[in-house]
């Protein structure tokens, strides 16, 4: 019993140590932000390695999400005759939750384990420590600027995210089951108010940031070879899907 | 001139380094030797600012290393270049990124002057101007290594330190790093500190060596001494003996 004990207190201590690890790890990114030398090139190559190369990914998800959310709704808004009230309840569920979480999740498990992996991989061939002696600092260099990287990113690829979605909804609400044009866009509009975008703005910088600091954490700091770069990729595709889940839980308790 | 002094150094309670005490002189090549897993690149580490010591002192001319920060830790590291064991190359730049990187990064100087100097990196290293384009993954394991040598050379070091610089490596290009060693340091007359289980490979570039063993220098000397040294301990490690408490 007391093993049991000594074990959770164990996990609880270490769990609360990688948190603190993680503040001070991105308070330690962004503050290099503001420090010569400025690297604007670094920065756009992340933005295309994190967001650029994720916006296919992005649209197929963002398309079907939309077309499915149309799907459900169309079926059960007829039971009570309001087939208009579609466009609303589409965009309504990708603005505020669909669209910055499944974001999230995609991000994560596309450009958030190949963060983790590639600086793995730095960390375990000795690229970090390379950069390190020759006067230049591995977290300024490699980190900071994917953690800005995933800061710009995220809140537009949710962007898109929310317009696919949209169209997909579209596609099957309008053109597929019928529900008028007009009555789609007018729900939409009468609905959606600044409160419910910006919502969705904000939930998706904090993913973002959550996504590449758990991805860029778990990566520098890789143990024991390629089995842990695997490791660590497998974890920063969980805990982040948990914490943007778990944050997105936080976040609409205060919008709501 | 470098000096370590009594440097101890634990990992999870397993003391690694327990209290080296080494001289580096000025402008000459320090080889420590000792078997694999022993410290010899953890020592290195702590002399190129990467790990702190539990206790001691690492002085380089006169000044502990291991308490210096912000600018003047950039100072000491702008000083040194290191050639680690696997090379360490940016598998995200081509060569000539690779080798140019440490002026583009410490340096003002234009483009044109850095592909000269690039340039002339790659002919005193052997390596072929095609080789440029290519990438750390394209090339061989002796093509990595002099790739990772010019890009320390580059830097004009005064502080030169080489991790295991031909573990992996066949015979003649075993033989081709070394001489690139020598000759570098012939044109250049960097200090250097070399960590190798290369014997007798080493005894030809070095002008000191220092044995590790059991987390302390148990000998240190030219390699003519090192060589009849009556340490048995040494010899059996010279002479590659087969060591009957791991085998």
């Amino acid at each position: 019993m007391v093993k049991i004990f000594r074990h959770l207190g164990q996990r609880t201590l270490n769990m609360i140590q990688e948190a603190g690890g993680m503040v001070i790890f991105l308070l330690e990114g962004l503050g290099l932000a503001f420090a010569p030398p400025f690297r604007p090139r670094r920065l756009l190559q992340e933005i295309y390695k994190i967001g650029g190369k994720s916006t296919l990914i992005i649209l197929l998800t963002a398309a079907f999400t939309g077309m499915v959310l149309a799907l459900q709704g169309y079926y059960t808004l007829r039971k009570y005759g309001s087939e208009g009230a579609l466009g609303a309840a589409v965009a309504l569920s990708l603005i505020r939750e669909m669209g910055p979480v499944l974001t999230g999740i995609m991000v994560s498990a596309r450009a958030g384990s190949a963060v983790t992996a590639e600086i793995g991989i730095m960390r375990i061939t000795e690229q970090l420590d390379a950069l390190d002696t020759m006067a230049v600092n591995p977290v300024q260099y490699v980190v900071m600027p994917k953690l800005l990287a995933g800061l710009l990113a995220v809140p537009l690829l949710t962007a898109i995210f929310d317009v696919v979605g949209i169209l997909g909804g579209y596609l099957v609400g309008v053109v597929l089951l019928g529900v008028s044009s007009g009555s789609y866009f007018a729900s939409m509009k009468q609905s959606v108010v600044a409160l419910d975008i910006n919502g969705g703005i904000v939930k998706s910088l904090v993913f973002g940031l959550t996504i590449i600091l758990v991805a860029c954490y778990k990566g520098y700091y890789t143990e024991h070879g390629a089995e842990g770069v695997s490791k660590a990729t497998n974890q920063t595709v969980v805990l982040s899907a948990v914490l943007v889940l778990a944050w997105d839980y936080i976040l609409t308790s205060f919008f709501m | 001139m470098i000096k370590i002094v009594n440097l101890v150094k634990s990992f999870n309670g397993q003391v690694v380094l327990d209290g080296i005490n080494l001289e580096l002189p000025t402008g000459k090549i320090t080889v420590v030797i000792g078997k694999s897993g022993v410290g010899k690149s953890v020592l290195l580490k702590h002399i190129v600012g990467l790990l702190h010591p539990d206790s001691g002192q690492i002085l380089v001319d006169g000044q502990d290393i291991a308490y210096l920060r912000g600018a003047s830790l950039r100072a000491f590291k702008l000083r040194l270049a290191v050639l680690f064991q696997g090379g360490a190359l940016f598998d995200s730049l081509s060569v000539y990124e690779n080798i140019a990187f440490p002026l583009r990064e410490k340096t003002r100087l234009p483009e044109r002057e850095i592909a000269q100097r690039v340039r002339e990196r790659l002919t005193q290293m052997n390596l072929a101007p095609e080789v440029e384009t290519k990438f750390p993954d394209e090339l061989s394991g002796g093509m990595k290594k002099r790739v990772a040598l010019a890009r320390a050379m580059i830097q004009e070091p005064e502080i030169m330190f080489f991790d295991e610089p031909v573990t992996g490596l066949d015979p003649p290009m075993t033989n081709t790093v070394f001489h690139l060693i020598t000759k570098t340091h012939q044109a250049s007359g960097y200090t250097a500190l070399m960590v190798s289980h290369d014997i007798p490979e080493v005894f030809s570039v070095a002008h000191q060596v220092a044995m590790l063993h059991q987390g302390r220098i148990i000998a240190a000397g030219t390699p003519e001494e090192i060589q009849s040294h009556s340490d048995p301990m040494v010899q059996s490690f010279i002479r590659g003996e087969v060591d009957f408490l791991e085998a």
